[in-house]
């Protein structure tokens, strides 16, 4: 499924990188606030989901190599967040839905968590 | 350590949360633009980030040092914090002494320890209480391609 898929399933407003969710598969999803959580368990190109919207989000995400941050429960960070996604190239959206029912939404259309 | 290639060493500001984890992402550009093997990279990166929060979360300052052989990549991190008093419980996955402040930051879940550990080929912690924590990790190149 494509990032920009996810998108609109999901009713999510992009904050960065619009133009490359088109072009960006997702297939695999790592969902924590807990970010030594993400940092464990990612193995690289998924899409990280998480309530937590600071700086340390971005930096986790593009230490941990995921391809895109869709924050939940309507979750905005900083604009100083957004411009240090943008320039680490990190697309970052944000839906009002909760955690749960985006996993399970996801999970129903055939993503994959990364246990 | 034969063949050492580069040297470098980075200052941690500790308690400085906005700044948390930019000696990590330097260290990432750096081994990125010297075209080192992205699994290898990763796991460099992560430990790094790992010990960087540590020093940041306990520690008034630190240092990360960066050490690049023609075999392997070192990280050397101390710093002048309070000390780990049982390093065996410590090392246990979800063991933490982290305040509230530091698990808004979306650590100090006690794993990150175990996440150095896990993606090191060799990792050594040493410390003591009142003087501070020093922790060497090595990770070997190529090894994970």
């Amino acid at each position: 499924m494509t990032l920009a898929e996810i998108r609109d399933l999901l009713k999510c407003q992009v904050l960065t990188g619009e133009e490359d969710l088109a072009s960006l598969e997702i297939s695999q999803v790592v969902a924590s606030d807990g970010m030594s959580e993400i940092l464990a368990f990612a193995k690289s190109r998924e899409l990280m989901i998480t309530g937590l919207t600071n700086i340390q989000s971005i930096r986790t995400a593009d230490i941990a190599g995921v391809s895109a941050v869709l924050y939940c429960r309507g979750k905005r960070p900083d604009k100083s967040v957004i411009e240090f996604a943008r320039q680490k190239r990190i697309p970052v959206l944000v839906t009002d839905m909760f955690m749960f029912d985006i996993c399970g939404i996801l999970y129903s259309k055939g993503l994959k968590g990364v246990s | 350590m034969s063949g050492e290639l580069m040297r470098e060493e980075f200052p941690v500001q500790g308690r400085n949360f906005d700044k948390a984890g930019e000696v990590s992402s330097e260290i990432k550009v750096i081994l990125k633009d010297l075209g080192i093997d992205a699994a290898c990279l990763r796991r460099v990166v992560i430990v790094a980030f790992e010990a960087e929060m540590n020093v940041v979360m306990y520690a008034d300052r630190g240092t990360v040092t960066l050490v690049l052989t023609d075999s392997d990549i070192n990280l050397e991190v101390k710093d002048e914090g309070p000390g780990i008093p049982d390093i065996e419980l410590a090392m246990q996955e979800g063991y933490s002494t982290a305040s509230d402040e530091m698990r808004e930051m979306g650590f100090g879940f006690g794993m990150g320890l175990s996440n150095m550990k896990k993606n090191a080929d060799e990792f050594k912690l040493e410390s003591e209480v009142g003087k501070g924590t020093s922790v060497f990790a090595r990770i070997m190149l190529n090894a994970h391609a």
